[in-house]
């Protein structure tokens, strides 16, 4: 049974059991949020989604609220932008004032709700925390908790997409803490580096180590391909700047899976650059090799390839390759070489 | 797998049988997680203390080399309980009385003998996933790489039929393939006995097709398999090779016997992203382009075909392979003279095309259509949606076929002289022989060495502590590395990766493979384990 209401004045109709958020959103009216991601457990905790509905009191966080028949809701009223203002400016009195240096500019929910809202940053006045800056020996994932809004995504990303529970949140000091199992390192609390946790947080608090520095979200051009690995097929986004791969984000439209990543998907990327990689076709001379032209070593191979034509040649082909390229693989075997003699590692 | 990977979340029993998923599927690992998070039930049968062994509602430690033993077991449990779908094995299966006679020779109590089980655990077992519907059975190389692989596989089917686990949401047979494309590579004929689609070589009307398409005479007997390559290159029958991409000096059993046969040919040329120990033995090597450097597609477990698309340029002249590939074709159509007409593929997307005009569960993907969102095969047409899942109404073969296979050691168990029992497999953080994983300093850093699992019993006798160098002997060489004195290995087994070339642990491997499969027992060889003077 669909629900009709409305929202800003304009009748809409919603499916039964969707937030009201999420019916702001289908129907093209944009609403900033913080802890609310469409993957994980709606929270209402950081009420930068409030909303104003007709016939209930106050204001109310549109992520956990159901829709229902007759619902009249206000999304930009004054009252709720003053209510928003005011959860950003509490946020921002705890927050550095880093977006020059930080990793996440460009790419960060509270910057974006910030600017929205045109929020000023202000000097801190008392107390403010101070946590050490890459404090978890990780080799992926850079943690600085100085920009953590408690918003618990990293939480939620690690137990319901990861199924690891490695984040929680902890009471440390005057104000809560994220910490890692019994604030251990990361690793000894069970972390798989998978970097979830990173893709999920909305600010710099968590980020990937190994593309530290080496560009803004903004001018990474964006490739969306298939990973090398396994045979999951998990599809995720090249980030190219100045002709290099320098990281791997997620992309949330993969088919298999969305923006869940393992470890060698997401960071095992630098072989792609690496200095090891073969430049020049070699040929074998004296025991030693000896860089070619290509059309040299192309010269040799058919040539001794020719005289071995049938059943004295075979051919591996590659499970790391292409179909397109196993295809011509095999052709090439037969077709031309005259053999059946092709194979490739499926039995390892 | 004959169902599709978000279809795990449909399951209420899950059994994981020879498969470490967290760390071989990673993500695949996450579903199953996810999944018992929401109540399903799993049941996880590994010889090792897997990491879904933690969270499982049932963990059996089977002896490596018995599942068959186990799996008929179960079945044998599920007749005696009345657990079996007698509808479905009535309209959608034959063959069901004779392969009862066999499973009915498998009590609770001779199986417990075999596989190590008690009669207790193998109930529970039976009575989740026959009772507790619609369940699925994953697996991976730890049933496929055994002596008898092929028919642990047929054990696991029967299985499936017996309880009419086959068809439909939640309940399927998903055999986890390991490397990013190897389902492609077998798919587009990377194999010696098919063509693309599982067309027969041997098959008079499709090999009639090829040499039509191909406009040129095709031999019509079946090849050799990579571990009859090297065979045939040793006593000199295979005298050029070229190897596309594999490592196999690192990933095939016996190395020693790996390195000797590739040295015996005349010629050798190997295509690679970097000097791997293999490409080292060659007289030519080729540089390829990596994945982010070409177009393309992979197709994944779950028979889904998807876009690979080229980011950057290759280093240097490295070059894509299928470009690799049309100018070796012609120049060697020059040599020859064979009078076929010259390879001029502009792209891969044309060559998608050529595969789909031959192949009959490919004849609708073309690249347009998978812009966006990759399909599953079968494809028959234009504008057929893609198979989430297999066999709905009906098998490749019309009906389901019970095969009746008994149990049977392994090629090589442990004596006097070798007494542990030796497995390999792969760690999360690594791939494969490390060529690419190992050029990652990240993971280098989580995953520096090769170490072997010893069980804190067996490491006790053996004056063994944590992180002691440790020497193990095979029949076929001997490797150095430093113990993980650990219970994620029972009694008498040794576990190690084939990642790390400094410890090369196909050294010690057993080359005997299943006689149909071709698979070679890399889950089981008999090995020694001493303390190394280091
Ligand atoms: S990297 Fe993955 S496993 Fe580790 S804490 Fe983050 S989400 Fe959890
Ligand atoms: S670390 Fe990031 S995701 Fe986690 S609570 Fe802090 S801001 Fe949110
Ligand atoms: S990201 Fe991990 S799980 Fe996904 S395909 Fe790559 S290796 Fe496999």
């Amino acid at each position: 049974m669909p629900i009709s209401m409305t929202i800003n004045g304009k009748a809409i109709q919603a499916k039964e059991g969707m937030s009201v958020l999420d019916a702001c959103w289908a129907n093209g009216v944009s609403i900033p949020t913080l802890c609310h991601h469409p993957d994980l457990t709606p929270m209402g905790a950081c009420r930068l989604c409030v909303v104003e509905v007709e016939k209930m009191r106050g204001l109310v966080a549109s992520c956990t609220l159901p829709v229902s028949e007759g619902m009249v809701v206000h999304t930009e009223t004054p009252k709720v932008v003053e209510e928003r203002k005011f959860v950003l400016e509490m946020l921002l009195s705890d927050h550095p004032n880093d977006c020059m240096t930080c990793e996440a500019d460009g790419n960060c929910e509270l910057q974006n709700a910030v600017y929205q809202y045109q929020v000023p940053w202000k000097p801190h006045k008392g107390k403010t925390h101070s946590y050490p800056v890459d404090g978890d020996p990780n080799p992926f994932v850079f943690t600085d908790f100085n920009k953590c809004i408690l918003c618990t995504r990293c939480v939620r990303a690690c137990a319901e997409i990861q199924g690891r529970n490695v984040w929680g949140v902890a009471n440390r000091g005057f104000r809560d803490k994220i910490v890692a199992g019994a604030d251990v390192t990361m690793l000894e609390a069970g972390c798989e580096s998978c970097g979830a946790c990173a893709a999920y947080c909305p600010t710099g608090a968590l980020t990937d180590k190994s593309s530290r520095g080496s560009g803004r979200a903004y001018q990474m051009k964006k490739v969306t391909t298939t990973c090398v690995y396994c045979g999951v097929g998990c599809q995720f986004d090249l980030n190219v700047k100045g002709g290099k791969v320098v990281k791997i984000s997620s992309n949330a439209k993969a088919a298999v899976n969305g923006m869940a990543l393992c470890v060698k998907g997401r960071y095992g990327y630098n072989f792609i650059h690496h200095k090891d990689r073969l430049t020049k076709p070699l040929i074998k001379k004296d025991g030693a090799f000896v860089e070619s032209t290509w059309d040299e070593a192309l010269t040799l191979v058919a040539q001794k390839f020719a005289e071995a034509k049938g059943d004295s040649f075979a051919v591996l082909a590659s499970a790391k390759a292409t179909n397109e390229e196993n295809y011509l693989i095999q052709k090439f075997a037969r077709a031309v070489m005259g053999t059946n003699s092709v194979d490739h590692c499926a039995r390892l | 797998m004959t169902n599709n990977i978000a279809d795990i979340d449909n399951c209420k029993t899950m059994l994981v049988i020879g498969s470490n998923t967290t760390e071989q599927h990673p993500v695949i690992g996450t579903r199953i997680r996810r999944a018992v998070r929401k109540g399903a039930k799993l049941i996880v049968a590994d010889p090792r203390g897997i990491d879904l062994a933690n969270i499982a509602t049932l963990h059996i430690r089977q002896r490596p080399g018995t599942d068959i033993a186990l799996l008929n077991g179960l079945a044998h449990i599920i007749l005696k309980e009345g657990l079996e779908d007698k509808e479905f094995i009535a309209n959608r299966t034959e063959g069901f009385d004779e392969w009862r006679k066999t499973v009915e020779q498998y009590t609770p109590a001779r199986v417990s003998e075999i596989t190590g089980i008690s009669v207790d655990d193998l109930f529970t077992a039976a009575r989740l996933y026959g009772g507790n519907k619609p369940s699925t059975i994953f697996y991976a190389m730890g049933i496929t790489q055994h002596t008898v692989g092929h028919n642990n596989v047929l054990a696991i089917a029967n299985l499936a039929m017996l309880t009419g686990n086959l068809g439909k949401p939640g309940a399927g047979v998903d055999p986890l393939r390991g490397q990013n494309n190897v389902q492609g590579a077998c798919d587009v004929g990377g194999l010696p006995n098919f063509y693309t689609g599982y067309q027969r070589v041997a098959d008079d009307a499709a090999r009639a097709k090829f040499e039509k398409a191909w406009d040129v005479k095709l031999p019509p007997t079946p090849g050799l398999t990579v571990g009859e390559m090297l065979q045939a290159a040793h006593d000199r029958k295979v005298k050029a090779m070229w190897i596309i991409g594999e490592n196999v000096a690192m990933s095939d059993p016996d190395s020693r016997h790996v390195v000797e046969s590739l040295n015996t040919l005349d010629f050798l040329v190997v295509t690679e992203l970097f000097m791997t120990e293999t490409a080292q033995l060659a007289d030519v090597v080729l540089p390829a382009a990596s994945f982010a450097e070409k177009d393309g597609t992979f197709t994944n477990t779950e028979r889904r075909v998807q876009r690979v698309r080229k980011a950057v340029n290759p280093p240097g002249e490295a070059r894509a392979d299928w470009q690799i590939l049309c100018d070796v074709a012609n120049h060697v159509s020059r040599i020859t003279n064979h009078g076929a007409a010259e390879w001029s593929y502009n792209s891969p997307s044309e060559i998608m095309d050529e595969i789909a005009s031959l192949t009959p569960s490919y004849a609708g993907i073309s690249f347009a259509r998978i812009e966006t969102k990759g399909l599953q095969w079968p494809v028959p047409t234009q504008d057929h949606p893609g198979t989430p899942i297999l066999h709905t109404e009906k098998f490749s073969r019309g009906k389901g076929l019970f095969s009746a296979v008994e149990h049977q050691e392994p090629a090589e168990t442990p004596d006097q002289t070798y007494p542990f029992t030796l497995t390999t497999g792969r760690i999360l953080q690594h791939y494969h022989t490390g060529a690419m994983t190992r050029r990652v300093p990240g993971l280098e850093t989580l995953a520096p060495e090769e170490r072997v699992e010893v069980n804190p019993d067996d490491a006790a006798r053996l004056g063994l502590n944590d992180g002691d160098w440790v020497r193990v002997t095979s029949r076929r060489g001997a490797v150095e590395s430093r113990a993980w004195v650990t219970d994620r290995v029972g009694h008498g087994l040794v576990f190690m990766t084939f990642h790390y070339a400094e410890a090369l642990t196909n050294a010690l491997t057993n080359t005997a493979v299943d006689p149909i499969a071709k698979i070679p027992e890399l889950k089981v060889c008999a090995v020694k384990v001493e303390r190394a003077s280091r």
